[in-house]
């Protein structure tokens, strides 16, 4: 089960880089999603892989799991669940905004170059 | 156990849900509430740099749950000069806002301004790494929605560039944390420490590996070389008023690592023991050097000041990476001043725009400006200050941590690249200077605004740390050299929050 495990943050994380590295912002939005499974996924195996057993010491079992990692991720979740739909609100807002959905607003119309010499917006 | 550290975290958290129920309806009821509670947080803030000079931990155990169970919130000396100093950034920020109807352009302004400093107040003051990064997701979230305050093509633009780097910084963090507590299995920093000291040495390298992420995460932060990038475009293209601010932010990335790295790698830390200082002045070097020629090739205003910033972070990097009490007096007092003064100068850049009307924040020459005397005082006393040029406090920043560089191994190099970067950024400055204030066109007609009376205490009170820093130096370095101090004695920390005993039930 290691294996498995550790295989599934592997790829995981190896897909959200490579996509979080793309020119274009939807790519980039679903690299961090996956980023943030990997991530939650490694904060739970930290806890060390059990199974069936309580969270809580019973002396009647034969061990415990550890319940902190499984706060952590429960916090992680939220915050990264909260911080996607920020991003893909700030992207569609990009992509309206900047007439094209590149991470660097490709194609700035001369009216902004314009502007962006004469400093504010 | 004292409840007084949390009180800075408390007051802005229950201000902000105050003002998410009335920030629709009355802007002025919303100004009144913020800036009263800006005022009195400040007042609360100046109180605990008085009660924390006692070198006394104050350890607040959240819930009654003791360390190493549960969360602590620790007071001493560096977290509460670090909460005066967010709050006096904020007095002079949120006066500005208000004077220039800066929060006018959007809504929930006050509302996330408040959020902004329970995540600030609450990264300087917890001692649990997990609940660090729960503070920093909450300052970031808030500086999201301030830094596109307003909005505009160019903003969203850098602010997107901010957003991605800082979740993936969040990644980081988390990888790092789960990290940590899979080898060390706590994530109090006071027994993470004495974990560190006692853990065997196949451990070791899994140790250094998470801390070094660990420091990436914080690098971003800190905008130091090379996870700088996203600085001067997200300084320069943001309001002013939020800009002043967020000269903290870059400063909460140091005060990171100074906390959780000094904490777990301090001179009890056996084999590990200051495991990334020989790093961090490394990266000082190159983030000054990059920065100066950032500052001397900078077309418009705005983005000259982004890169003094970094040019102050590269200098404090080259500071607390010399890690000896000395060096760390040096650092701290150059902490204050180019936080104060780079905010002061962002906001005096906003007046110098608004003055030269359509010529904007360009280094070009353009039309004379309304009042352009005032203005032109202004800029100079504050890039005196900010090169460093005697008398102002800049001068004095630079010099105590070059005396502290004096018998460091490679004392050539921090000398060869603080003093000349120091004279790029006089060279950078008077073109600027002049530029902006003599090289005016007579004939062409003025289309700015004079400054806004309102605008100016903020920009004046903030101006005047750097004489005060220099006419109150001797106070201020003993201050700071007791915290150097208390910042170098590991074992106190550790000590003081591992005892702290839970309050007792009255019946």
């Amino acid at each position: 089960m290691e294996l498995v495990i550790a295989l599934t943050i592997g790829v995981l994380t190896a897909g959200g880089v490579f996509l979080s590295l793309r020119g274009h912002t939807f790519p980039v939005v679903l690299g961090l999603t996956l980023l943030s499974y990997a991530v939650n996924l490694f904060l739970f195996v930290m806890g060390r892989l059990a199974i069936g057993l309580p969270p809580i010491i019973n002396p009647a079992a034969p061990g415990y799991t550890d319940p902190l990692p499984q706060a952590l991720v429960l916090t992680a979740i939220v915050i990264a669940f909260g911080m996607t739909a920020f991003v893909i609100v700030l992207a569609l807002r990009a992509k309206s905004e900047l007439g094209n959905d590149h991470v660097d607003g490709l194609h700035i119309r001369a009216s902004d170059q314009e502007r962006q010499k004469g400093g504010r917006t | 156990m004292s409840t007084l550290a949390a009180w800075p975290v408390l007051l802005p958290l229950i201000t902000a849900i105050i003002l998410l129920f009335v920030a629709k309806g009355d802007l002025r009821l919303a100004r009144i509430i913020n800036l009263l509670s800006v005022l009195g947080v400040t007042a609360l803030a100046l109180v605990l740099i008085g009660v924390a000079s006692d070198d006394v931990h104050r350890v607040y155990a959240l819930g009654n749950w003791v360390p190493p169970f549960g969360i602590v919130l620790v007071l001493d000396r560096l977290s509460a000069l670090m909460v005066g100093l967010t709050m006096l950034l904020a007095l002079a920020s949120l006066g500005y806002a208000i004077a220039t109807d800066v929060d006018t352009h959007g809504p929930h302004f006050h509302v996330l301004f408040q959020f902004q400093l329970f995540g600030l107040n609450g990264a300087f003051l917890t001692g649990d790494v997990f609940n660090l990064f729960v503070f920093f997701e909450v300052l970031l979230l808030a500086s999201y929605g301030l830094l596109l305050h307003g909005g505009g093509r160019l903003r969203t633009k850098a602010g997107l560039h901010y957003v991605v780097i800082n979740l993936v910084g969040s990644t980081l963090f988390l990888f790092a944390v789960g990290a940590m507590y899979g080898v060390l299995g706590s994530l109090n920093l006071a027994d993470m420490a004495q974990r560190v000291a006692a853990s065997p040495a196949e451990n070791h390298s899994l140790i250094a590996a998470a801390s070094l992420l660990l420091l990436v995460v914080f690098g971003i932060k800190a905008a130091a070389f090379p996870l700088y990038l996203w600085l001067p475009a997200a300084y320069a293209e943001t309001s002013a008023p939020i800009a002043a601010l967020f000269a903290i932010m870059t400063k909460v990335g140091l005060y990171a690592i100074v906390r959780v790295h000094g904490t777990l790698f301090g001179s009890e830390a056996g084999e590990l023991a200051g495991l990334i200082t020989p790093w961090l002045a490394v990266a000082g070097w190159i983030t000054l050097g990059l920065a100066a020629l950032g500052v001397l090739a900078a077309t418009r205003l705005q983005v000259q000041i982004a890169y003094l910033v970094l040019a102050s972070i590269g200098t404090l990097l080259i500071g607390f990476g010399l890690a000896t009490p000395q060096a760390y007096v040096g650092a701290l007092y150059y902490l204050i001043h180019s936080t104060l003064l780079a905010a002061a100068f962002f906001l005096l850049a906003d007046l110098i725009v608004r003055a030269r009307g359509e010529d904007g924040d360009r280094l070009e020459p353009g039309a004379a400006m309304p009042n352009g005397v005032l203005l032109g005082a202004l800029f100079f006393g504050l890039a005196i200050a900010l090169a460093g040029i005697p008398p102002l406090s800049g001068f004095f920043g630079k010099l105590l941590i070059l005396h502290a560089a004096l018998y460091d191994p490679r004392m050539a190099i921090h000398y060869a690249l603080i003093l000349l970067s120091s004279f790029v950024i006089i060279v950078a400055l008077a073109k600027s200077g002049s530029t902006l204030f003599y090289q005016t066109q007579a004939e062409a007609p003025s289309t700015g605004l004079p400054p806004q009376k309102a605008a100016l205490p903020a920009v004046l009170g903030l101006l005047l740390a750097a004489p005060l820093m220099v006419v109150f130096a001797r106070p201020l370095t003993t201050w700071l050299e007791a915290t150097a101090l208390q910042l170098h004695d590991t074992r106190g920390y550790v000590n003081a929050v591992l005892t702290t005993p839970a309050v007792q039930n009255t019946p």
